[in-house]
């Protein structure tokens, strides 16, 4: 509080709420905002009205918007900022706040509220907005008093991209923001409480190390921790790996932290991951785990999990590590830090690599390998949504634009983390933890805000899009030529993929009936509308997708009882993956205990 | 193979300093609720209004990996400043304090007077009919002095929950 400052500075720093809030936004570098008007924050948006230093993006529905700043923050590392008002439009926000919170996005979300005096009457659209958010939040805070104001928003921003990063709501009562008060800068001391260890401890490297040295069968397991570190995490993760010639496998969420088209990139692991990455997993000595949380989607049963390995785990929050698998050498840091000081003290040490050992290992994996886990067969008319995903990845990097590629959630979804390479972190945006559909097409949303030059691609189920198919009134609104890649199976894919594994084939629910005729959605949403009945017409489609300067849906008619294989299923170890159906059998394996999974 | 040290669970006391504002105990307790660990009892109370910090107490039971786990959470709410696993650091003392109403006449009567003598307990409150009594002790000695009352009129209890602080001359601020 600048109590002390002289009169004249004070009264060109004391504003209205609304002005607090804005010229705290413009400090903290903001430039857009994703929201969606109503009465409490009305006297934001007439603020919003009267400036221009920070633009505002009218999403369609409040769950959009915060699904949107995570396509905005994940693609460009900043902070996203979300604007939505009180009651519903909190409640709308909730789904996009968990999202966020499993995947550590960094967002802050303002929430309007009714006035101070009513908090607790019902009033109209009141809710009780910071008990709601608690626990779908990383930290909440109600302002009750305008003096906090501007140091509430600094601080929001500080949480939400400090440590592991996450959702922040800031929940605004309307008389706060119609009242006037002081605006103060970011404040030069460090947090009260919340100070996060970023640097690691040199004994505990030092130990990887010495662990890492004597590896006869070494594996990297990099997770989303390295992306929200930043380029230079992927940059140093590279660069360990290459000069310690261990395999690398990572997360959903880490694709694109090291380079897909790397020798030494083994693929995605987990449940659809692939056969080399998890049986590296299942079978190696050491393994470096950095910036991943030993996810049941990654470790299947933990019972079996790797069980000869010795585990070395980074990650920036202690609350991941030994959670749910034990390991031997905990580190806790930033990933970029961690691995800067692992290349360091690798050089330091001494000990000579058991190179002969690695070679053996390798020659392993590459057994592996000769398997051909992602093996499809394209015969005939029907395309096969993995070939649909493959011929999309191919003709994109034949125009080599900037790509970045978001999902809904599903089958379509492992499909696209099969088949689509990154290079680059940040350009594969995919809800992970959440399991979110409709996240895609409004994280593209954002992601296209940020870089308008890029090519945008949501590759979707048929399922998936429709739970936030209003979006596509955004791309018309702000020309966002972003495209839609339906995989359409007339199935919500997953579920019936578990249902023809796991309950007898009973499809209880999950056929996508009354679906709309997608060329006409697009055409009355101002978009190109396409559709690729047969193979013979994937390319083409593909091709002028591409080519439009507009948004577009093309709606590809993929077989419908295809299955995602690999697959382990739940509650089954990783050496008990089941492959494609013409190499295996079904999931004849699965238990009773197994089946509770989900 | 898990570790047999890692499945039997313990009890921890644990004291969590955190800024006095409001929602704290709710992120605390919602805390335990959401991630399904045990809470036995949980107390709270300013302990310096000059800088905003409030003193929680928790008691609470789980294997080591949920222990840790436990302060891990804790730990890393933004208005948590300090995580103490009194039960890991170290000896403590642990209190905690009861009202206790027994309701009785004659011979009944005497025999509650008489334990709470044995028990240090002050009678608080007394009527021809009824005392209140004070008692304060480790959780046990309540926990034994009200099973005492039980058959001589115990009419209601009161506890406060535990406070604990380590012996010695460390300080949780150090």
């Amino acid at each position: 509080m600048s109590a002390t400052a002289p009169a004249t500075a004070a009264d060109a720093r004391t504003m209205t709420g609304a002005e607090i809030v804005l010229r705290a936004l413009k400090e903290q570098g903001v430039e857009v905002i994703f929201g969606y008007p109503g009465g409490a924050v009305l006297p934001l948006y007439d603020a919003l009205f009267q400036q221009n230093a920070i633009r505002h993006v009218l999403v369609r529905h409040e769950q959009a918007a915060v699904h949107a700043a995570e396509g905005y923050a994940r693609s460009t590392g900043k902070v996203g900022v979300v604007l939505v008002t009180s009651g519903p439009g909190a409640t709308n926000a909730v789904t996009g706040l968990v999202d966020a919170l499993m995947d550590s996005v960094p967002v802050v979300c303002l929430t309007g509220q009714v006035p101070t005096h009513l908090i607790g009457n019902d009033a109209f659209q009141e809710a009780d907005t910071t008990g709601i958010t608690r626990p779908a939040t990383k930290h909440n805070y109600l302002v009750k008093d305008i003096r906090r104001l501007a140091a509430t928003v600094h601080e929001a921003f500080y949480v939400a991209k400090s440590g592991r990063p996450g959702p922040v709501v800031i929940d605004l009562p309307k008389d706060i923001l119609i009242g006037k008060g002081p605006y103060t800068d970011p404040p030069a001391e460090p947090h009260r409480s919340y100070r996060p260890q970023t640097e690691p401890d040199a004994e505990a490297i030092r130990r990887a190390v010495a662990l890492l040295k004597r590896a006869e069968r070494p594996v990297v397991y990099a997770g989303g921790g390295v992306v929200n570190s930043g380029p230079e995490a992927s940059r140093l993760l590279t660069e360990f790996v290459r000069m310690t010639g261990m395999p690398c496998t990572t997360t959903l969420m880490a694709l694109g932290a090291f380079p897909a088209s790397d020798p030494q990139f083994l693929g995605m692991l987990g449940m659809h991951g692939l056969y080399e990455a998890n049986l590296a997993m299942h079978g190696c000595d050491v393994m470096l785990n950095v910036g991943a949380r030993f996810d049941d989607r990654v470790t299947g049963s933990l019972a079996h999990f790797s069980p000869g390995s010795r585990k070395i785990h980074a990650d920036i929050d202690p609350s991941s590590i030994n959670k749910n698998v034990k390991v031997d050498v905990a580190i806790v840091g930033d990933a970029a830090r961690v691995l800067a000081a692992l290349i360091e003290a690798w050089k330091a040490d001494e000990t000579p690599q058991d190179k002969a050992a690695l070679t053996r290992w390798w020659r392993r994996i590459d057994e592996w390998r000769a398997r051909d886990c992602l093996r499809y067969r394209q015969e005939g008319r029907i395309i096969k949504p993995q070939h649909a995903v493959k011929r999309l990845y191919e003709i994109t990097r034949e125009l080599g634009r900037d790509t970045i590629i978001t999902t809904e959630v599903g089958q379509h979804q492992m499909w696209a983390a099969q088949f689509f390479g990154f290079e680059r972190p940040n350009r594969w945006l995919t809800s992970g933890g959440l399991g979110t559909m409709g996240y895609g097409l409004p994280a593209a949303v954002g992601a296209q805000i940020a870089h308008p030059d890029a090519l945008v691609i949501d590759i979707a189920g048929e399922a998936s899009i429709l739970m936030n198919i209003q979006e596509m009134g955004t791309l018309a609104q702000y020309r966002l030529p972003v495209k839609v890649f339906i995989l359409n199976n007339e199935y919500m894919g997953m579920v019936r993929q578990w249902q023809e594994l796991l309950h007898g084939g009973r499809y209880s629910e999950s056929y996508s009936a009354a679906l709309p005729d997608f060329v006409k959605l697009a055409e009355s949403f101002h978009a190109v509308g396409l559709r690729a009945e047969a193979a013979d017409d994937l390319d083409r489609v593909i091709r002028e997708m591409l080519a439009v300067d507009r948004p577009v849906i093309a709606d590809i008619c993929v077989d419908k009882e295809e299955n995602c294989f690999p697959m382990i299923p739940s509650g089954a170890p990783h050496n008990q993956m089941i492959l494609g159906r013409d190499q295996e059998g079904g999931a004849a394996g699965v238990t009773d205990e197994g089946k509770v999974l989900v | 193979m898990p570790d047999p040290a890692d499945t039997a669970p313990r009890a921890a006391t644990i004291a969590v300093l955190v800024e006095n504002e409001a929602g704290i105990l709710a992120r605390v307790v919602g805390l335990f609720s959401g991630r399904g660990y045990n809470i036995e009892s949980l107390t709270v109370a300013p302990v310096d209004e000059a800088k905003r910090i409030s003193r929680i107490t928790i008691v609470t039971s789980g294997t080591e990996m949920v222990i840790e786990q436990i302060k891990a959470q804790l730990d890393r709410l933004v208005p948590v400043h300090k995580v103490a696993d009194l039960t890991l650091e170290g000896p403590h003392v642990a209190r905690e304090m009861a009202l206790i109403k027994v309701v009785g006449r004659g011979e009944n009567r005497l025999e509650a007077l008489r334990l709470a003598d044995a028990f240090r307990a002050s009678v608080v409150d007394a009527t021809i009919g009824s005392f209140v009594f004070e008692l304060t002790g480790s959780s046990d000695k309540l926990d034994a002095f009200i099973a005492l009352m039980r058959p001589l009129g115990l009419a209601e209890v009161s506890r406060t929950g535990v406070v604990a602080i380590a012996r010695g001359p460390a300080s949780i601020h150090s």
